[in-house]
């Protein structure tokens, strides 16, 4: 282990947190375009951080400290996640510190403190988003840990770099019939975590529907700022999962020389071009689907993720 | 004799037995001014806690390298049955556990019982001492004669605390069932040690271990045990006894029960399954996973939809035991295939959990007694609020609320990563169902973690957060010193287990190498690494997870007050325009379980009341019920009581006809032998 593998260590959680609002931007601007509006900047998220981070923290005068500490737990645990995700390269110290089920396991903790800081101020709106968040959370997170599993299970470990470095090894292309159900999977678990069609919107207030935005009403300034970088950090971090899982390609595997790592990260933004545009594009054909269908689509992305889990045991092993 | 320098020279087996002597010694100290709360609760229960500390100390002794088994005959029990106890690595364990969470409960129960609380503070010490007792004879035990004792006495020292309030019929009905089934399962245990002695007639373990069944008595031996220890575990179908008698005992006494008495069926289970019986077929594993995995889920999502915070709390333990069962199952599949590494794997898994689960469930429910005390409420619909009036609960409750939900970097994480990472290595076993239906267990399991999430937050949310949903919440105060410090002490270790998971996984080596044969660990990774099975497959390291999640919080927290500013102005929650906002509009318990009930509708019993929109005085109500209780018990009651109606005849009442009953059962006795 040389230094350069614990400056890269740094570097690229700091990266993923300064490239996350621009993914969101992105997103939001293909979204714009494919509806025949006119979009706003890329830059609008971080012109957005910078507002709230200047104005005054408004917060509930019975408040307590749960509500005040949230934010920022909810921020560490998307940034220690994006530590520990395979996005540009494999030589992380910290993925043996965690693995995926302890990375699912920080995406729980960050969720249930959301939930947690919602029902903290009492009113109304808080604990529906919160009892919603945590329908949501139950179904997605088992859903998310057996897409993971049927790839823990073909290269016998469960550290993500260890997936990633084996698919990039091998000396041949395979197609793994189980990860095209795990694949399916896991982009309906990604919609529901993200709070993106069709389960949530993140571009509405209407009561009704809204899940994210529910919990979040209480917030405002720095607070506000660091749940929706977090917000936004954890759905990169979800693509960047997606990447390592299923398209690997471009990620470095053995050592961290800098010219490799530039051009890794070259291939990063590609993916994540495409993924964001993907996304948008997906978001745009989609409806809304009404709430009490929601368990249903998530259960089914449970059961397609199981499914993939059987057919790697009954076809591939 | 063997037995007087056994007990002469000072080795940690006759510390024990002294140690257990004083608790008795403490109980019956009781007695002595048993009205006088001030004695009992200030003086007898602290040094019970320190008792129990020594036992948790002896137990650890008993987890070092070097120990080496001991045993003993007590100059007790009939004169051709003496008593025969025995310390070794597994009975340690539970012995640490026993008082680790003995001594955090005992403190809070210093501060906890108060004058004029149903029985007498003497009488309730003395039973509470003897069930502390009862429950460290069961796992000393080395003879099934001694075990049956302890287990009974543990039986009916529980069920006199449960029924304190004895005045509240629905507590003694509670207290009835509770007492049925503990001998039902009594019945079934006895009958399991009737075939394990294999025709020697001899008691002690020592010729079980040594004695050779048939494969199908054998496999009877099994089912009984697993039947007995389960419906003392709480396993479904046996579980209707324990949310009824958790939430009407004492919430001192529902911690004991749930977080101690528990663990004495399994560690039943444990001794009669991987110690007394020789390998068996690997259907006893599948057996035991499938039930645990049932028991799990059930647990699971009738925690959910509970709206009594006791209730809530003993469903959980339902759900826990269910994966200690499931993990229990893993180790004897692998067992009977001879892979022990991950017997091993899936057995540690096992044992961290069962402390792990004694650690935040008995903070979780002396928590919920604190919150009883201050408020006189235990329905989740009135409660709301508390953080702020009961900070130092609040936040207690929370580490126990985290750590039950399963996140990282707590305990609870810990044990059911290694119960996942047991379940994501047995494709390598040689049987291709077992391949194949085993992996999919793991899918339960994570499906049951996510649950337990939800679960605690609606727990913890609906009681300590939001707006109290009664104005006499705001007069809550928060728990005392003692209480705090019982509290404390359970929290302390729900984190440390999460730092050092490793240090867990070491003490439990020793356990598994007793009764498997290996440990897990076998890398040479740095000592703050957590390697099950190899470091190229699955690592986790609790110390630096802390550290890391410490060092961004902190970090953002300065950069952001470097960078930008801390000003903060207090005003009233957004209402939405919409000025006439009161705490009603939080969701309820019910509420909140809704989902739950809407998605596993065909689970539960409901009985819902709908009016219709003309109705001029509307009524909604929904009653959930457990179906077994309709489905099962029931019907089974009815039954007996038709076989006792028609046998009735037999009890005329008159003295004569017994004792011709008593004569004619003599001869045909005699008969027999004959």
């Amino acid at each position: 282990m040389n230094m350069a593998v614990y400056v890269w260590q740094i570097g690229g959680c700091l990266l993923a947190i300064a490239l996350a609002p621009l993914f969101a931007g992105w997103v939001t601007q293909c979204r714009a375009w494919l509806q025949n509006r006119s979009a706003p900047s890329l830059w609008q998220p971080y012109r957005m951080l910078r507002k709230l981070l200047h104005k005054d923290a408004a917060v509930a005068t019975h408040a307590s400290p749960l509500f005040r500490s949230a934010p920022y737990v909810v921020f560490a645990t998307m940034a220690l996640a994006a530590a520990i995700i395979p996005s540009v390269t494999t030589e992380l110290p910290l993925a043996r510190v965690a693995d995926a089920i302890a990375l699912v396991g920080l995406f729980a903790t960050g969720r249930v403190f959301m939930a947690l800081a919602a029902m903290d101020v009492g009113t109304a709106f808080g604990t529906l988003g919160a009892r919603r968040e945590m329908m949501i959370g139950f179904l997605t997170e088992p859903a998310l840990l057996m897409v993971l599993f049927s790839a823990f299970l073909m290269f016998g470990s469960t550290a993500l770099p260890a997936i990633v470095e084996g698919t990039l090894t091998a000396h041949q292309f395979v197609l793994h019939p189980s990860l095209a159900f795990a694949g399916v999977a896991f982009v309906m678990v990604l919609l529901a975590e993200n709070a993106r069609l069709p389960i949530d919107n993140p571009s509405t207030h209407l009561e009704l529907t809204m899940i994210h935005e529910a919990m979040v009403l209480e917030y405002s300034a720095r607070h506000l700022a660091l749940i929706e970088w977090a917000s936004w950090l954890k759905l990169f971090n979800y693509a960047c999962i997606g990447f390592a899982v299923f398209m690997p390609w471009g990620i470095v595997v053995d050592g961290a020389d800098p010219r490799r790592l530039v051009l890794a990260i070259a291939a990063l933004l590609l993916k994540l071009v495409i993924a964001g545009a993907a996304l948008a594009l997906f978001e745009t054909v989609s409806a809304k689907l009404r709430l009490f269908r929601a368990p249903e689509f998530l259960t089914m992305a449970f059961l397609l993720a199981v499914l993939g889990l059987l057919v790697h045991l009954l076809l591939e092993v | 004799m063997a037995t007087v320098s056994a007990l002469a020279t000072v080795t940690p087996l006759a510390v024990l037995l002294y140690l257990i002597a004083a608790w008795l010694l403490v109980g019956v100290l009781g007695l002595v001014q048993s009205n006088r709360i001030g004695w009992v609760a200030r003086i007898l229960f602290p040094l019970g806690a320190l008792v129990a500390l020594g036992v948790a100390g002896m137990g650890a002794l008993a987890l070092t390298a070097d120990f080496t088994a001991q045993s003993a005959l007590l100059p007790l029990g009939l004169p051709d049955l003496p008593f025969h106890v025995r310390l070794d690595a597994l009975s340690g364990f539970f012995l640490l556990l026993l008082g680790s969470a003995g001594a955090g409960i005992s403190i809070f129960a210093a501060g906890y019982f108060r004058q004029g609380e149903g029985t007498a503070p003497g009488l309730l010490c003395l039973q509470y001492h003897v069930f502390l007792a009862s429950m460290a004879m069961v796992i000393l035990a080395d003879d099934a004669y001694l075990f049956m004792v302890a287990w009974e006495t543990m039986a009916l020292s529980s069920y006199f605390l449960v029924t304190t309030q004895h005045r509240l019929p629905e507590i003694r009905r509670a207290g009835f069932l509770y007492l049925l089934m503990a001998h039902v399962g009594a019945l079934t245990l006895l009958l399991c040690f009737g075939v394990l002695h294999g025709g020697s007639w001899q008691m002690t373990f020592d010729a079980m271990r040594g004695a050779t069944l048939a494969p199908a008595w054998a496999s009877v031996a099994f089912v009984l045990a697993l039947f007995g220890f389960g419906a003392k575990a709480g396993m479904v179908p046996l579980h209707v006894w324990l949310p009824e008698a958790h939430p009407a005992a004492p919430s001192p006494v529902s911690a004991m029960m749930s977080a101690l008495m528990l663990k004495t069926a399994i560690y039943g289970l444990l001794r009669v399954s991987l110690d007394l019986l020789h390998v068996g077929p690997w259907w006893w594993g599948l057996l035991t996973l499938g039930l645990g995995l049932g028991t799990a889920l059930y647990g699971a999502i009738f925690a959910a939809v509970q709206t009594d915070m006791k209730r809530l709390l003993a469903y959980s333990s339902i759900e826990n035991i269910g994966l200690i069962l499931a993990g229990i199952g893993l180790a004897l599949v692998c067992r009977s295939f001879d892979m022990r590494l991950l017997a091993a794997l899936a057995l540690a898994a096992v044992l961290i959990h069962a402390f792990n689960h004694a650690l935040f469930k008995s903070l979780l429910f002396l928590a919920t007694g604190s919150v009883m005390h201050a408020t006189g409420e235990r329905s989740l619909g009135k409660l709301g609020g508390l953080i702020r009036r009961m900070p130092w609960v609040a936040m207690l409750a929370l580490i126990g609320s985290l750590a039950i939900a399963g996140l990282p970097p707590l305990n609870g994480f810990v044990s059911e990563w290694l119960l996942l990472q047991a379940f994501l290595q047995t494709p390598h076993i040689p049987h291709a169902f077992l391949n194949m239906i085993v992996p999919l267990g793991a899918a339960i399991v994570s499906l049951t973690a996510a649950l337990a999430g939800y679960v605690m937050v609606k727990f913890y949310g609906v009681i300590f957060l939001g707006q109290p949903r009664e104005p006499a919440l705001r007069e809550a105060h928060d728990a005392g010193a003692l209480e705090r410090l019982g509290l404390i002490w359970l929290a302390l270790g729900c984190v440390l287990i999460g730092i050092f998971p490793q240090v867990a996984l070491d003490v439990v080596g020793r356990v598994t190498l007793s009764l498997v044969g290996t440990t897990v660990q076998h890398g040479q990774s740095a000592w703050w690494m957590t390697t099950p099975v190899a470091s190229n497959r699955a690592s986790y390291s609790g110390l630096w997870l802390w550290l890391g999640l410490l060092l961004v919080i902190g970090a953002t927290f300065v950069l952001v007050r470097l960078f930008h500013h801390g000003r903060l102005r207090r005003t009233p929650p957004w209402d939405c325009g919409y000025p006439w906002q009161t705490p009603r509009m939080q969701d309820t318990a019910e509420g909140f379980g809704q989902p739950i009930r809407h998605l596993f509708g065909p689970v539960f019993r409901q009985q819902r009341e709908l009016p219709l929109p003309s109705d001029p005085q509307p009524r909604y109500s929904v009653l959930i019920s457990d179906r077994f209780w309709h489905a099962l018990y029931l019907p089974l009651a009815r039954l007996t009581r038709r076989i006792a109606d028609s046998l009735a005849f037999l009890q005329g009442g008159r003295l004569s006809i017994y004792l011709l009953y008593s004569f004619v059962t003599l001869i045909f006795l005699l008969v027999c032998v004959q």
